[in-house]
């Protein structure tokens, strides 16, 4: 009797389990689905709302190559520059012991808490008209606000701890040992972190690389402060895409938004890749 | 002395990763932040206090302030069931589940925007269905707060995943035997565990909502007194060229948003106390 009660009151929480799981799986695909699918979707099929030609007029107008230009170039920069910080920072913070560390690690990490629409009114304090380096600047000729060197540093700015992050973690797990046997045994400081400590980083720092590039390429509020919007020169593809938003182009605007949709889907793939992969050597 | 401290590091380029660090951190980061503070100090206290308390900057730091909460408060909820489904359950699709969740990292924030203002405006796909029963979604706090939650989702599901994939079951299934309900379980065993890492997300979450710019700036609608956010107050400020008016603003966003990351850390050193004299 109370054996066949037991098994009822088994089968019935197992039921009871099964719905919760059918149930929570469903809010959860339903909500990813209303809240991330449907806006990609819309905006692949707002971009061809008036058909092909349209879309094409929009994707090679000069403007908006100019600003894929501009953002190409801004990206680089970025990644190039956070990949040399990463490296260096990383390597400081995680091989040697040396007071304040815990301030440094914090300090690096004040862009990633700080509002973009702050990050690029700093830039502008600092060299802009009314900034303390705009004299210095003016001297020399050098342009920074509304003009391209702008555009970098705000991408820069607003992008740069995003390799040293990735870095840090794995190369505290991995410690110290091994590269103070290298330098015991006599290799330069390059040699070890080329042949130490750079085989065991490779996959972090590539995932590193591939979030830097999907915030720089995007960057839209830092990018916008310092910009000051003149078309064709300091316009970045986020930023074209606001104004032809703005100017009620909306098939034109979500032409070119379909160019970051698609960049954006490439860095995801590439992501759950460079995931996987660093899983698989134990990086992670 | 000195020497000795020298021989102590076996491994060579202190001072060379250290120099670097240092000078990048400095010229791109630590010496622009300076700015605002000097930028600040050219105001009195008394000029300072008049921009902060105006109307419209007030508003903004509401609206700011009680949609990102609204925001992250919906991301703890649906951030706990996904990590859950992602880590406990098996179903198709999963990893494509698991792949988009870092969309909205990938996505750049003005694509976003138009996106979700052109879905939830009441001629939009969405937006059309809430508009016959009566419900304006853009331009309305609504908007606001649903490109907050896109914004803030991979924060709170990132957060909580790893906890959840090392929690040890041993917990859940003595608790299970014992003849505690899913429900008591999870409530009394599983949630304290996770807590603490659910708290982490709601803070970056939180402060992503406060400061975001992108995503909101559309869907907002920008209304006075109304929708307007405080990150596009800093920016209209500035485009009327009233620079320290926008310092003064910006600076008690700052404020604003260490204080409350400074209260969950506060919060999460508590919990993680409790945790660990429970255990």
């Amino acid at each position: 009797m109370s054996q066949t009660n037991k098994a009822i009151q088994q089968k019935s929480t197992n039921s009871n389990a099964k719905g919760v799981k059918v149930l929570l799986i469903s809010l959860g695909v339903i909500f990813i689905f209303i809240m991330l699918v449907i806006p990609m979707i819309a905006v692949i099929t707002y971009a061809f709302q008036d058909g092909l030609k349209a879309y094409q007029e929009a994707i090679f107008d000069p403007y908006t190559i100019k600003a894929l230009q501009l953002t190409l170039l801004a990206t680089v920069t970025a990644v190039a520059i956070n990949t040399v910080f990463g490296l260096f920072a990383a390597w400081t913070i995680t091989k040697f012991k040396f007071r304040g560390k815990q301030l440094l690690t914090t300090l690096i990490d004040i862009p990633f808490a700080i509002s973009p629409v702050i990050a690029g009114l700093v830039l502008v304090l600092t060299f802009g008209k009314i900034g303390w380096a705009y004299d210095f600047l003016n001297a020399y000729d050098i342009k920074i606000v509304f003009a391209v060197p702008g555009i970098i540093l705000a991408t820069v700015f607003v992008t740069f701890p995003f390799i040293s992050r990735e870095l840090i973690p794995v190369l505290s797990a991995q410690g110290t040992d091994e590269e103070e046997a290298a330098a015991l045994m006599g290799a330069g400081g390059f040699n070890i972190f080329r042949k130490v400590t750079l085989p065991h980083i490779k996959w972090a720092l590539l995932y590193g690389i591939v979030l830097c590039t999907a915030r720089a390429m995007g960057e839209f509020g830092a990018v916008s402060v310092i910009s000051g919007h003149l078309r064709g020169k300091t316009n970045t593809l986020p930023l074209h895409v606001e104004i032809l938003y703005n100017d009620f182009q909306l098939t034109s605007a979500f032409a070119v938004a379909s160019i970051l949709v698609i960049l954006a889907v490439i860095i995801l793939i590439l992501r759950n890749l460079i995931e996987y992969k660093a899983k698989k050597a134990g990086e992670k | 002395m000195n020497k000795k401290r020298h021989r102590k590091r076996v491994i060579p380029g202190f001072g060379l990763s250290m120099g670097v660090t240092l000078a990048m951190l400095s010229l791109i980061v630590l010496i622009p932040i300076a700015s605002i503070f000097v930028s600040a100090s050219g105001l009195s206290f008394n000029e300072f206090i008049k921009v902060v308390t105006a109307r419209d900057v007030m508003s903004g730091y509401q609206v700011s302030l009680s949609c990102a909460l609204t925001a992250a408060l919906i991301n703890c909820v649906f951030g706990v069931i996904l990590a859950w489904i992602l880590v406990r359950y098996e179903f198709p699709g999963k990893g494509v589940l698991d792949g988009l969740i870092e969309l909205p990292f990938a996505l750049p924030t003005a694509v976003a925007g138009i996106a979700l203002t052109s879905l939830y405006s009441d001629k939009g796909w969405i937006g059309h269905a809430f508009a016959q029963i009566g419900i304006s979604i853009a331009y309305t706090k609504i908007g606001i707060t649903i490109a907050m939650v896109f914004i803030g989702i991979p924060f709170v599901v990132r957060a909580i995943q790893p906890v959840l994939e090392k929690l040890d079951k041993q917990y859940e299934e003595a608790s299970h035997m014992l003849g505690a309900s899913g429900k008591r379980t999870f409530f009394r065993v599983i949630f304290p565990e996770i807590f603490p890492a659910m708290l982490t997300g709601f803070g970056l979450a939180l402060a992503r909502g406060i400061g975001e710019y992108g995503s909101v700036v559309f869907i907002a609608g920008n209304i006075p007194y109304e929708t307007q956010i405080a990150p596009l107050l800093i920016m209209s400020k500035l485009e009327q060229f009233k620079y320290q008016d926008a310092t003064a603003v910006a600076l008690v966003l700052l404020v604003i948003s260490f204080v409350l990351l400074l209260l969950i850390n506060a919060v999460q050193v508590h919990m993680s106390k409790i945790t660990s004299t429970s255990h």
